[in-house]
């Protein structure tokens, strides 16, 4: 979209088209003659590979959907019957669950990426933002969907979190009354989550028509982050990124069949597999991994509203990011001191989600007792939990801002081709 | 650089990971017993006489007490169930199926006078429960309700071993420990003991109470295949008929699945070329 | 400078062959068409009757219900479905028109099993657009569809009107004199 269109209607038909609706000369503008930097690395793939989870899931959602019941007394046998029953229901379902996982490894490699190659810095910034909403979208839905079929920890799963909402101050326990439709999670809690499960997935389609409308505007960030200056710098997309995004979403099936075909339940939880009962919760109650680090955040907080607070103010970060950086140099790969930040970082965010997963008061360390602060042990995962979520803020908060106006970074190419060049001139 | 980097933080990822495995504190179940199952692995399948014997435990022994609702007779008779035959592709007309079938009384609307009334089993129908509802089930059992077992294999961590473990799990408790009416110690159960151990509270004992009480014993079963039937047997095959009823796509699945990734590896290495060919020409 | 570069790109490449490189494309792209392809499948056979539904595919029904010159209409496969119990009249006069000038000929004898005369099982949807006629309507005796005014006789064959076909007699077998089986 950004320079002019090369597109030549070569038929009578096309140019009778292109004259009328150019929908031809955009997808050939925005797909085949775009100009895409010419050193984009397989960590740039993940855009490909994510169009191809979200067409994934919304095709095997609306089968799904053809045979699901969504009523409190249906819903777990209708699960069943898609199993047992429905030809191939077996695999349209765990493509389905397994599909969820995968949209979310792929989104966090994506998000990992924009943060380090600096691709939310002016003039992405409105490129992220939607990239956050879209985040945003994919996490309601990914929540509701989980509720449906109506198993142990989806029942509570959704208790915990629309409880969440009961810690807003005086409008508290309205919302959540109001988000059940009753005085607890029940069936009409089920149908307008199914309703809204249904609806979203669209929402996300439409965003990201928004996201790829704003890349193309901006062009794409590069692992240099230095904008392209001349066609040196950039090669037409098709057959160039078209074929390694191809490749790139190939090894990625082979993944996402691993998890389909031999440990279709291994991202699941085995509470699931009983139905819901809402006299009893499961022992040991814990969000889906993709969850865990903001599950983390809530958990280490010991005040109800604060500890909601920081989980939302740990999303609300990623929405800042592009006015928290302050550094002039895009890309990490010549921020060394950043890069170490990063990887911590990338880390932090591990130990989260393994905190999550933790009972809080359980040992980091086996069979070691420290001493004990506000309650916990200092050897415990709540406490680990804290330091990391101190850090995932600080990070933000404090090391993007104040680093990039103290750093020492290391000198920036000029462009795009030239380090290729000089990789060329030491080869020849 | 950023490979190294991301190299890293696999390694530190992978770390965190595997701390936590080992990281369960005292008190908590044992790890279930390690068994070999036929059906593991990629290329697994269900040991048709196993799952046979397995049924032959359950329809004798658990289904007693629990019922298995999701399953149908015709389900016994499908591939890779423990009655299939490849001469009935069509699992309702399997004799075997039909005859299992028969022997079970299952409610019914007599057509013409609407009185509720029992019929005998057509393979369409659904394995009926021992119990009318759950009440019912609760109050012929002490006040627990025994699980449905359609779904018992994948509602456990551990799935077919966590059973087999609790089977041939039971133990006399440990003295010091407070067992009450209508509860038995399992080293494999779930639970947390410490309220219940007058002991030494750094070694409560591993395990939880079970309101079931050992429901096997060597010789309970006699299997027509001849098979000795150790107490070991009897939970082994009745673990794997479980993991069948929770799972009976199993070999469909892993079958398909081989032939996807073959299909994908080769899909992969031919974009691959086609990258590399594409690109042979652009330094980058 | 950077031209230069660019200016390697379009060297004619020296010991590889152009008419390789351009299989190699096409069997990628083939091998990622076929794969989409087969994909299609699953997700076109979902929408196919399950097999719970397969299994209530046949029914039993006892004929001891159904009172001479009656008609019950029971649901199989979820349509309905006459067991006519016919009068020897009704019989006669449908014997009597086997080689009348019919839509869609057939004998009387066709349409029963061998010595059941009496019984005739037929699909209960007008052979037209599917709705269901009422018995007794018409001028042939038999039943009259009020969509469209089709009308059949007392053999279920179609006499007038705009529907193709007779009424369709599905497979069943009798399993002894007072019980058939349907499908």
């Amino acid at each position: 979209m950004s320079g002019h269109s090369t597109y030549q209607p070569k038929t009578g038909f096309e140019r009778w088209l292109d004259a009328r609706l150019p929908i031809v000369r955009l997808g050939y503008d925005s797909f085949v003659d775009y100009p895409t930097p010419r050193n984009l690395n397989y960590w740039w793939t993940f855009g490909g590979i994510l169009s191809l989870c979200l067409a994934s899931q919304l095709i095997t959602g609306i089968i799904l959907v053809m045979h699901y019941t969504p009523s409190a007394q249906g819903a777990f046998a209708s699960v069943e019957h898609i199993m047992r029953d429905v030809n191939y229901g077996w695999l349209i379902r765990y493509m389905h669950a397994n599909g969820a996982s995968m949209f979310f490894i792929a989104v966090y490699i994506h998000m990992l990426r924009g943060l380090y190659y600096g691709s939310y810095k002016a003039p992405r910034e409105v490129l992220w933002l939607l990239g956050c909403v879209i985040y945003l979208l994919m996490m309601a839905t990914a929540f509701m969907g989980y509720v449906l079929p109506w198993g142990q920890m989806s029942f509570h799963g959704a208790v915990v979190i629309t409880n969440l909402f009961g810690a807003l101050p005086l409008v508290g326990e309205s919302i959540t009354t109001w988000l059940w439709g009753g005085f607890a999670v029940d069936n009409p809690t089920l149908n307008r989550f199914f309703s809204l499960h249904y609806l979203l997935p669209f929402m996300i389609a439409g965003v990201v028509i928004l996201h790829i409308w704003a890349l193309h505007v901006v062009g794409q960030n590069n692992p240099t982050g230095v904008d392209p200056k001349s066609k040196a710098d950039t090669v037409p997309f098709t057959p160039y990124a078209t074929v390694k995004d191809g490749f790139a979403m190939s090894v990625f099936l082979i993944l996402f069949a691993f998890f389909v075909f031999y440990m279709p339940n291994a991202l699941g939880h085995a509470d699931n597999y009983i139905e819901a009962n809402p006299l009893v919760t499961p022992s040991h109650i814990v969000p889906e991994w993709y969850f865990l680090p903001f599950y983390a955040i809530l958990r280490a907080v010991p005040d109800k509203l604060m500890g909601v607070l920081a989980m939302f103010g740990a999303i609300a970060c990623l929405f800042a990011l592009p006015w928290l950086d302050t550094s002039k140099v895009r890309s990490m790969r010549y921020r060394p001191t950043a890069k170490i930040y990063f990887l911590f970082f990338v880390v932090v965010c591990c130990i989260l989600g393994l905190c999550g997963a933790k009972l809080p008061d359980d040992p980091v360390i086996p069979h070691l007792t420290t001493f004990s602060v506000m309650g916990s042990d200092l050897n415990s995962f709540v406490w680990l939990s804290r330091f990391a979520a101190l850090y995932y803020f600080a990070f933000f908060l404090v090391v993007l801002p104040v680093l990039g106006l103290v750093e020492k970074t290391l000198p920036v190419p000029d462009s795009i081709a030239s380090p290729a060049l000089s990789a060329d001139a030491k080869k020849g | 650089m950023l490979r190294k980097l991301s190299v890293i933080a696999a390694v530190a990822g992978l770390l965190t990971v595997g701390a936590s495995a080992p990281a369960f504190a005292n008190g908590g179940a044992l790890e279930p017993k390690d068994v070999h199952w036929s059906f593991e692995g990629p290329f697994g399948t269900f040991d048709q006489a196993q799952l046979q014997r397995g049924y032959k435990v359950y329809r004798e022994v658990c289904s007693a007490c629990h019922s298995m609702k999701l399953v149908a007779f015709r389900n016994l008779g499908d591939k890779g169930a423990p009655f299939y035959n490849p001469k009935y592709p069509n699992s309702n007309e399997n004799p075997v199926v039909k005859a299992i079938a028969k022997d079970y009384q299952v409610a019914d609307i007599d057509g013409e006078t609407g009185d509720a009334i029992k019929r005998p089993a057509t393979p369409a129908d659904r394995f009926p429960s021992p119990f009318a509802n759950e009440a019912a089930a609760r109050a012929a059992n002490g006040g627990a309700l025994p699980p449905d077992m359609s779904l018992l294999a994948k509602a456990r961590e551990g799935g077919p071993a966590h059973i087999y473990s609790i089977v041939v799990g039971y133990q006399a408790p440990p003295k010091g420990l407070k067992v009450g009416p209508g509860q038995n110690y399992n080293p494999y159960m779930a639970g947390d003991l410490s309220s219940y151990w007058s002991g030494d509270k750094e070694h409560v004992p591993p395990g939880g109470f079970i309101a079931m009480p050992q429901p096997l014993k060597a010789g309970q079963v006699t299997f027509d295949d001849g098979t000795k039937s150790t107490l070991e047997q009897e939970a082994k095959d009745v673990s794997a008929f479980l993991m069948w009823a929770a799972e009976p796509k199993l070999e469909e699945r892993k079958q398909t699945g081989f032939a996807v990734l073959i299909y994908l590896i080769l899909l992969s290495g031919l974009l691959y070329a086609s990258y590399k060919t594409v690109w042979r020409n652009e330094s980058h | 400078m950077a031209d230069t570069a660019v200016g390697a790109t379009t060297e004619p490449e020296h010991g590889s062959d152009p008419s390789r490189r351009d299989f190699i494309h096409i069997a990628a792209v083939a091998a990622a068409a076929g794969g989409a392809a087969t994909l299609v499948w699953p997700f076109i056979d979902q929408m196919n009757p399950s097999a719970d539904t397969r299994a209530l595919a046949s029914t039993e029904f006892d004929l001891t219900k159904v009172a001479e010159g009656q008609q019950v209409t029971i649901k199989w496969r979820g349509k309905p479905l006459f067991v006519r119990n016919r009068t020897k009249a009704e019989i006669a006069k449908a014997v009597k028109d086997d080689h009348a000038d019919m839509k869609d000929p057939a004998t009387d004898a066709s349409r029963v099993k061998p010595g059941k005369a009496q019984w005739l099982i037929v699909g209960g949807n007008c052979t037209h657009l599917g709705c269901v006629p009422t018995f007794g309507g018409g001028e042939y005796g038999g039943w009259f569809c009020p969509c469209h005014g089709s009308v059949y006789d007392t053999s279920g064959r179609i006499r007038k009107g705009p529907a193709p076909k007779n009424l369709v007699v599905p497979d069943y077998a009798f399993l002894s004199d007072t019980k058939v089986k349907i499908g």
